[in-house]
């Protein structure tokens, strides 16, 4: 049995997950909580947020995300791969950045406009 | 003359003036001291906003931008870059303005959103010298995110607040070394969740009932000395840890930004470090309203969203159908056992469409536990929660019919049961 709090959301109920029960979740408040719990003991993911440079913007740098989650593992080939983007004002929120990051099938976008 | 004149253009401000629109009224202005509308949100650059509000995870810029684009949509006019100075008598803003100059603007009604700053290092004495690389997490938010400079390598933050926590990450994702994160309290100001994906994910250690004690170096920090404090929050002498570290970040609480307020004459509390306000977010200067941070200090932008909301409808119907009536019951929240602040503070049950929604926060963590109203000694309503924290806001909804009964006062006060 391990424990966890969920992340899903600021509520951050106490899971518990049975590892030898087929990952079964108890102590969520919502099914994305057991989701949460199983994908956590398997297959860890994130979504990185960070920002690119941006040139001819209101300001010099452009916040993006991954538009799912990634493997925990990949964060910093991710980040990586961020460092070497520079974006053009004007930007649009949704806009591709970096297509198939890494090969996790994430797409980066931007988060705001920039103009 | 404006029908409304909201100050402040962040979350608070942008869906103040948003729902007063919805209500009605036509000449809308907000005023915002900064070059964009959205205020804190745009240099929140992580996720977790909206999944109240917009029942998704949004980052803060997208939230912000969510709301610029409804503003958008409406005939609220902006008035960017200008700051305000005063609140005067009879609804004259006085405010400055980087292409309008000086200005005095009259409106019918006021939402005061002007959000919240941070303490700082002489906020809470922190002893040792006084080298470059002290910052607030905010202020090196700021930096990081939206000017592009980074401002350490090896850093250490006092405070567990969720800015802090974000920061940590945050810092780490960018490439620096982040030692400890140090928090004088038992327990972690911040959100959990924050804690896990934060601090956790990244295996930086969280020392609870610590505290910085010394900060070392010349021109740039050098050292920050770590001491364990006791129940009193006093440094227990020989439990010192040295960290070589260039940076502190400071996420050690926030303070509602009430200067403009205070001005005015309004009522303030001193639980909360903003004004006073009714079941609406009235002010005690009738026509005028405070929500968000400026009110007091939220956890999540969605919360303050719906507070806003509020305020702006309650400006609208202000303008609109006119003000409470003279003579009206009033009911005074209070403290009980374990709470340290309500919001609102005091409320008109006639005023009250069918629930009346009720912030509070509690002074200590609790499991099981119960949430009791009562007024004259009887209970009127209870509430059940399976854990409480400082760090999290609490929200009860209490029914008109309820209030409708209560006298004088109601007390909310929080107590564990056995499970």
């Amino acid at each position: 049995m391990k424990e966890l709090i969920c992340i899903v959301c600021p509520k951050g109920c106490h899971l518990k997950v049975d590892e030898e029960n087929g990952f079964a979740v108890t102590g969520n408040a919502c099914p994305r909580g057991a989701e949460y719990g199983k994908m956590e003991l398997t297959h860890p993911t994130r979504v990185v947020t960070s920002t690119v440079r941006c040139a001819r913007g209101l300001y010099p740098r452009c916040p993006v995300k991954t538009d799912r989650p990634v493997p925990k593992g990949e964060i910093f080939r991710v980040m990586a791969a961020l460092e070497v983007v520079e974006l053009s004002a004007p930007v649009r929120a949704g806009q591709v950045v970096v297509e198939n990051v890494c090969g996790t099938g994430a797409n980066v976008v931007a988060t705001r406009d920039m103009i | 003359m404006y029908d409304l004149i909201v100050i402040g253009g962040g979350p608070a401000g942008l869906a103040a003036a948003c729902a007063a629109w919805e209500g009605g009224l036509q000449k809308i202005l907000i005023v915002e001291r900064d070059k964009e509308l959205g205020g804190i949100l745009n240099q929140c650059i992580h996720n977790g906003f909206g999944l109240h509000h917009f029942k998704e995870e949004l980052t803060g810029p997208e939230y912000a931008g969510r709301f610029v684009k409804l503003l958008g949509e409406t005939g609220v006019e902006v008035r960017l870059d200008t700051m305000v100075l005063e609140v005067a008598d009879d609804r004259r803003v006085h405010m400055v303005g980087k292409s309008t100059g000086y200005r005095v603007e009259e409106a019918k009604s006021i939402v005061l959103a002007m959000g919240c700053r941070e303490r700082t290092r002489g906020a809470i004495a922190i002893p040792g010298s006084r080298p470059a690389g002290v910052f607030t997490a905010g202020a090196a938010q700021r930096y990081v995110n939206m000017e592009g400079w980074m401002p350490g390598k090896r850093v250490v933050i006092l405070g567990s607040g969720d800015i802090g926590l974000i920061m940590a990450r945050r810092m780490t994702l960018e490439g620096a070394k982040v030692l400890a994160c140090v928090e004088v309290m038992p327990y972690s100001g911040g959100l959990n969740r924050n804690i896990v994906q934060c601090l956790h994910d990244y295996e930086i250690p969280l020392y609870l009932s610590h505290t910085v004690t010394d900060i070392r170096g010349k021109n740039r920090v050098e050292q920050v000395v770590v001491s364990a404090v006791d129940g009193h929050r006093n440094p227990v002498p020989g439990t010192e840890m040295v960290f070589d570290c260039d940076t502190l970040l400071l996420s050690v609480g926030l303070i509602p930004e009430n200067e403009l307020t205070r001005q005015a004459g309004i009522a303030m509390d001193r639980r909360t470090n903003g004004a006073v306000v009714y079941e609406n977010m009235e002010t005690s200067l009738p026509g005028v309203f405070a929500c968000g941070n400026v009110c007091h200090v939220h956890d999540l932008v969605d919360f303050v969203t719906a507070e806003s909301q509020k305020a702006g409808s309650a400006a609208a119907q202000y303008v609109l159908g006119g003000g409470a009536a003279a003579g009206e019951t009033v009911l005074e929240v209070t403290n009980g056992d374990g709470v340290s602040y309500t919001v609102p503070q005091k409320l008109r049950p006639r005023r009250v469409e069918k629930l009346c929604g009720l912030f509070f926060r509690v002074n200590r963590v609790l499991g099981n536990s119960e949430i009791l109203v009562t007024s004259g000694g009887t209970q009127i309503a209870r509430f059940q929660r399976e854990h409480l924290a400082p760090g999290e806001m609490e929200r009860i909804d209490l029914p008109r019919a309820l209030l409708d009964r209560a006298e004088g006062e109601i007390t909310v006060s929080v107590r564990e049961v056995e499970q």
